[in-house]
């Protein structure tokens, strides 16, 4: 007994959890494990545990609400929910798809991809590599804040400011490059009649995607290995020549999960291509031409004139569900993408 | 016939603080050269002035003059890059590049600066530089895998065969074998007596029995106090160093009796 007191004494802290039992070897003090380990230890499984299962219990409630309240509407559903390019979930039959708003959401996104994530890479290339360490913590600060701007100011700024402001850029792309018919604009003649177009969609998107993904690239890039740049510095490399040799090859798979992520976060985007896009529900490839809709966007602005309609509230419910699932899918591979990173040092 | 390193007055410097100062040292052709003393003294910072690797370092700056074979270094119309390809170096950790085969990783140097060559050409260097560096036998049959599957030892020859395959004619080398077992070890040492009547090789070592063992000259720096700079106290053939030694601080350092 007078083992144990000194033992206890000895602890640091004041509060013990009981010892296991006495083992009876030399030392007294070695004792068994006491089940469960001290209470500080317990407490925090506990917390941690929960607060990883309250995660996993909101995905699934999420999921299977939308699954439970979309049901309605996939049997009311006149059309074909993957390719009927109409939105009338209030008539009589219901007839909607999500084909046309699926094309304005994957569009924009892709548009915002493909121009956004070369200009972030650029940047954290920038913050990370070329410029003096002051310069490069201010303008990294400043990324980071430009993450936190709301998307409905992104969306004001894009309707009020940018459209009207870049009514000549794609008159011009539209006329000197209409050739390709993704820039063809069948309809307008005059600049004025160039404005809120998926593809302006997509700029608006791309901006908002630029500081998400070159906060992360920034990252991935100053991990880069010292000694990997020493090795190619001594081979006589300059700097474009250390960026091409070790800080992009490091950097390659951490460039594709925040490139996902930015997709992800596109694909979600709701405001600023509701306030951004005039809608048009159909397919249509001429992406400065006015019109189009996303998944997201049609959500926020149908939910009004859904009114007390159930098969219309269960429409867009079902058009939420089809978004979920498909960030989700995004998501996920990019952190699949993150998790190999790590795994293979 | 390898050249020459004459260096007279060399200070360097991080941002204000002084590294190194006055050193003024001429390294012979086509011997080994081993820079000792304790740590903090500056040996490698000086070793990373001859191919001017010192200055990527921010706030990294030099004063006094580095010349191979009588051409200034650090000249006014020299290119850093140009120094580095002619004056290779090899460091303390095995640094092969991560996301390349051993076959690339030897032909990096090329591949960096965007040299196209025939692949019978790069073949030839591949299999030249290997031998040359030991490790032929060993990799031969598995020329693409990835540098990082071989062992610190074999990793530090594939860094030694990369560094030689850009044709320098200086090696540098920053503690080569302080991150190997005491094989790799031999096989480096072994390695390096061989390349030194192709190459003026100057190398830094922590371990007293390497450098008697694989230098001819023998450098002490050594460093009055933390904050103070590093300074060359003594330079000699290897076996006069070690045994008769004028200053007393060298006495006692390769006697064991501090650092």
């Amino acid at each position: 007994m007078t083992e144990m007191t000194k033992i206890v004494a000895k602890a640091p802290s004041g509060k013990q959890a009981p010892l296991g039992p006495a083992v009876g070897g030399a030392f007294p003090g070695i004792r068994a494990l006491p089940g469960a380990g001290r209470i500080g230890d317990r407490v925090f499984r506990t917390l941690t545990a929960g607060s990883g299962a309250l995660v996993l219990v909101t995905m699934v409630a999420i999921g299977s609400y939308l699954v439970v309240a979309a049901w309605p509407a996939l049997h009311a559903n006149s059309g074909n929910l993957f390719t009927t390019q109409v939105w009338r979930p209030q008539a009589d039959p219901p007839v909607f798809g999500i084909a046309a708003i699926a094309f304005g959401t994957v569009v924009s996104s892709l548009i915002a991809v493909v121009i956004g994530v070369p200009v972030a890479v650029g940047v954290a290339l920038g913050v990370s590599q070329y410029l003096p360490r002051r310069w490069a913590s201010v303008l990294g600060g400043l990324i980071d804040l430009l993450a936190a701007v709301p998307s409905l100011v992104f969306g004001m700024w894009g309707l009020y400011y940018l459209i009207p402001h870049t009514r000549g850029f794609q008159q011009w792309l539209s006329t000197y490059l209409g050739w390709i018919p993704i820039f063809r604009n069948r309809t307008a003649t005059l600049t004025g009649q160039y404005g809120q177009s998926l593809l302006m969609a997509g700029i608006v998107l791309a901006i908002m995607i630029i500081p998400i993904v070159a906060s992360i690239c920034r990252e991935v890039f100053a991990r880069t290995p010292g000694p990997t740049i020493d090795a190619a510095l001594a081979l006589g490399a300059t700097r474009w020549e250390v960026i091409r040799s070790a800080v992009l090859p490091f950097g390659r798979s951490g460039i594709a999960s925040a490139a996902m992520l930015g997709l992800g976060r596109a694909l979600g985007e709701t405001i600023a291509v509701a306030l951004v896009l005039s809608s048009g529900f159909t397919i249509n490839w001429h992406l400065t031409e006015l019109g189009g809709d996303t998944v997201a966007s049609t959500i926020v602005l149908k939910f009004g004139e859904a009114g007390s309609s159930p098969v219309a509230i269960a429409a867009l419910m079902l058009a939420g569900l089809c978004l979920f699932a498909v960030t989700l899918v995004v998501n996920a591979t990019a952190r699949l993408i993150v998790a190999r990173k790590v795994a293979t040092p | 016939m390898p050249p020459r390193i004459d260096v007279h007055n060399l200070d360097a410097y991080y941002g204000d603080f002084r590294a190194v100062e006055g050193v003024t040292i001429s390294v012979e052709p086509g011997e080994v050269t081993a820079l000792i003393g304790p740590s903090g003294c500056g040996k490698s910072t000086f070793l990373r002035t001859i191919n001017r690797m010192h200055e990527v370092t921010p706030g990294g700056r030099v004063q006094g003059s580095v010349r191979l074979d009588g051409q200034d270094l650090y000249g006014r119309d020299i290119d850093p890059t140009a120094v580095r390809r002619t004056v290779g170096m090899v460091f303390q950790r095995p640094n092969p590049f991560p996301t390349m085969s051993i076959y690339d990783n030897v032909i990096a140097g090329d591949k960096i600066a965007g040299i196209k060559r025939r692949k019978a050409v790069f073949d030839d260097i591949v299999e030249s530089s290997l031998r040359a560096a030991n490790l032929w036998q060993e990799v031969a049959h598995r020329l693409h895998k990835t540098g990082a599957s071989l062992s610190g030892g074999q990793q530090q020859r594939l860094c030694i065969a990369r560094a030689i395959a850009v044709q320098p004619a200086v090696l540098l080398m920053d503690e080569p074998c302080s991150a190997l077992d005491p094989i790799s070890t031999l096989a480096v040492e072994s390695l390096i007596t061989q390349l030194k009547s192709d190459y003026t090789i100057v190398i830094v070592t922590h371990n007293m029995q390497q450098a008697a063992r694989v230098s001819d000259r023998t450098a002490f720096f050594t460093v009055a106090d933390q904050g103070m700079p590093g300074r060359l106290v003594e330079y000699g053939p290897t076996a006069e160093i070690f045994t008769a030694a004028t200053h007393q601080a060298t006495r006692d350092y390769v006697g064991g009796r501090f650092g």
